[in-house]
């Protein structure tokens, strides 16, 4: 019995040990990256493509949701608000929602599955099947060319995306009280006004965007440029840039959150 | 995917994520009525402020005319220093009464003026001498139950 | 006939988590010749392509090229010297989202400031040189085998390199295009005067077209020396890897113990 619980710790340990020199190749690489952005950000044309395939391909997903997203919130809002007789809030509790959580969060998660997979399947793929080594032996950088133009493309997607999210979510909620049920269209958007602080709730929830997107983006192409170059290397690794970063997102967002709502009561 | 395409595309996306941007600080949020507008300070001083916080409208006859813009305890005379900015367009005569007041039941408490007949008005820097301050829930409590008892006092006497 | 040498190798180790895979190897390559590495599935051919290349470095000795030490170099002199050397990767490893034009003209974008049309004519050329002019718009995936890794091999002369490495070239064609980029491999060699390198473990294809061979069997060099020395050679390996010998110093059995006890014959019950 003593041995297996020995086994089993070391087992625990090792693992601790893998990811903790795991995280430290990411950091490098990470660092790395950064150093060799120039050429992507000289020549901005490869960072145009990208944000095609990153952000301007999500944009169907993020739209339909973002609508249906906002449209349950005005139905759930009203449904609950107007026991209390305060249906006319139900603008500033779908606003608020979506512009200080749901929007960012939301946006972020679907930008981890779509897009976030697709770069890592992508320099995965690229690895595996020797375009990565055939590039550096051409003296050419496969950090420089190929994974700092998608990381920018995607730091660059994501706060467009989520305002996005957020303003089609705000629209599908105007839709479904407003035009559907029939609440008040001035006080709808008129206590929205009152309640939504531009420094506060907006500017608040662009800079989470922002360092999802970073986040996000960074571990999509840490994976993909990591990942062993076989077809379960880079099934794996897909699958672990999804978890990864939805983790990170949900983690990231409570202590952004905590930082920043602290002071409002 | 033809270069001049993708261009196009990538330039219609962001320029649709400004607008979205655009949007929900203009319509969505209250950047619009942050007035640049010329405002002047009022001071005012209150024994209790409640549950007032900087950057609470200052209404008067119920539509918005200011904005508070500090809280500070003042520690000679013991009660709360409030500081208010007020819309220029708008001019109160000397004895206007400040107080406290919360909208509706249980909503975010506000500074209401309700302006006196004085003839002088107030400038900027000026301090509103009359003040009422913000109704506690204890004190009120406390000031029934009192109430309640002397007049069963009375009665019995 | 040049004897001038273009690449030496002295004495090269490399070990990889305490397994030693090459051992004291000793080479020397002269410019304007095709030379062959032969032997078996991981006998370390792949890795001697890597130390020449640069990618890793050796435990010991050293690989020098036009008289520099590989390992030796700084990053950017490393890159420096990679222009002037190619390698042809095993399956073309093409750039899957770049035209067959764009993937021939990659490199001349990213090192060389030459106008467009300069390098129209030069891609063009390039590809003419292996006769695939003609499907210079086509995407890497509508591509056979056999001509990805033609434009594979255009993609490796378009800066005029001094030396090119073929990692297996050969692997997974048909008759008809492995004579093809055999003959493909002679000709360029000889018109640019390059060197080059072919790692293969197929004998007939090779032996037509190069100028000298290296075996390599367990880390080591086994044997080495012309195409018809090695046809005739009776050393066991190099004879039973020329003529396809099923049994021999590569045995056909993978280590086990003996037939009958595994079938549990001669009285062993249970």
């Amino acid at each position: 019995m003593p041995r297996r619980i020995v086994l089993g710790i070391r087992g625990v340990g090792h693992r601790v040990i893998e990811s903790v020199w795991r995280l430290g190749r990411a950091s490098r690489f990470f660092m790395l990256m950064l150093l060799k952005s120039g050429i992507s950000l000289r020549r901005f044309h490869l960072i145009i493509r990208e944000i095609y395939f990153t952000g301007v391909l999500s944009l169907i997903i993020i739209v339909v949701s973002g609508l249906f997203v906002g449209m349950v919130l005005g139905l759930q809002g009203y449904e609950t608000l107007q026991k209390y007789g305060s249906e006319s809030a139900v603008g500033t509790l779908v606003a608020l929602s979506l512009v200080r959580e749901l929007g960012p969060v939301v946006a972020a998660l679907l930008f981890a599955s779509r897009a976030g997979s697709a770069i890592t399947a992508e320099i995965g793929l690229m690895k595996a099947t020797e375009q990565l080594a055939a590039m550096e032996m051409m003296a050419v950088d496969p950090i420089a060319r190929v994974v700092a133009p998608r990381f920018w493309a995607g730091v660059i997607s994501m706060p467009f995306l989520a305002a996005m999210f957020s303003a089609v979510g705000i629209f599908g909620g105007y839709l479904v009280t407003v035009v559907l049920i029939g609440v008040d269209e001035g006080s709808f958007w008129s206590q929205m006004q009152n309640a939504v602080d531009f420094r506060y709730d907006i500017v608040n929830g662009v800079i989470k965007t922002c360092v999802f997107g970073v986040a996000v983006t960074a571990i999509a192409v840490f994976e993909g440029y990591d990942a062993p170059p076989t077809a379960e290397g880079v099934s794996g690794a897909t699958t672990r840039t999804v978890v990864t970063s939805s983790l990170a997102i949900l983690g990231l967002d409570f202590v952004l959150t905590a930082f920043m709502f602290r002071g409002m009561s | 995917m033809q270069r001049t395409t993708m261009d196009l595309w990538v330039g219609l996306f962001v320029a649709a994520g400004i607008g979205a941007l655009l949007v929900l600080a203009l319509k969505v949020g209250n950047m619009g009525t942050y007035s640049a507008a010329q405002s002047y300070r009022l001071m005012g001083n209150f024994e209790n402020i409640g549950g007032l916080k900087p950057r609470a409208p200052v209404k008067s006859a119920g539509v918005v005319v200011g904005r508070v813009v500090d809280i500070q305890f003042n520690p000679e005379t013991f009660d709360a220093a409030v500081t208010m900015s007020i819309d220029s367009r708008y001019q109160f005569p000397k004895d206007t009464f400040a107080s406290i007041l919360t909208s509706g039941l249980l909503g975010e408490q506000y500074i209401g003026l309700a302006a006196g007949g004085d003839e002088i008005m107030l400038k900027s820097g000026d301090k509103i001498m009359k003040t009422n301050s913000a109704m506690v829930l204890e004190e009120m409590i406390g000031r029934f139950l009192f109430n309640k008892a002397s007049e069963s006092n009375g009665d019995k006497n | 006939m040049t004897s001038e040498t273009l690449v030496e190798i002295n004495d090269l180790n490399f070990s990889y988590d305490k397994r030693a895979i090459l051992k004291g190897i000793n080479m020397t390559m002269p410019r304007g010749k095709v030379i062959a590495i032969m032997g078996g599935s991981g006998c370390g051919k792949t890795t001697l392509l890597r130390l020449i290349g640069g990618a890793v470095a050796p435990s010991s000795g050293y690989v020098k090229i036009a008289g520099q030490v590989v390992h030796e170099l700084s990053r950017d002199e490393l890159f420096q010297m990679r222009r002037k050397m190619s390698m042809l990767f095993q399956f073309g490893a093409l750039f899957t989202d770049l035209s067959v034009f764009d993937n021939v003209a990659f490199q001349m974008r990213e090192h060389t400031n030459l106008p467009e049309a300069v390098i129209r004519d030069l891609v063009l050329m390039k590809l003419h040189a292996v006769g695939l002019r003609g499907a210079h718009k086509l995407m890497p995936a509508e591509l056979s085998g056999g001509m990805a890794r033609r434009v594979a091999l255009a993609r490796s002369i378009a800066l005029d390199p001094l030396l090119i490495m073929y990692d297996e070239p050969f692997t997974g064609l048909d008759p008809i295009s492995l004579s093809v980029i055999g003959n493909l491999i002679r000709r360029l060699t000889d018109a640019l005067g390059m060197t080059s390198i072919v790692v293969t473990h197929d004998v007939q294809e090779s032996l037509k077209i190069v100028d000298y061979v290296y075996f390599i069997s367990e880390g080591v060099i086994a044997a080495h020396g012309t195409p018809e020395e090695v046809r005739d050679s009776v050393a066991p390996f190099v004879h039973q890897f020329v003529h396809g010998e099923e049994d021999g110093p590569v045995p056909f059995h993978y280590p086990a113990n003996s037939y009958a006890s595994d079938l549990r014959l001669g009285g062993s019950f249970a």
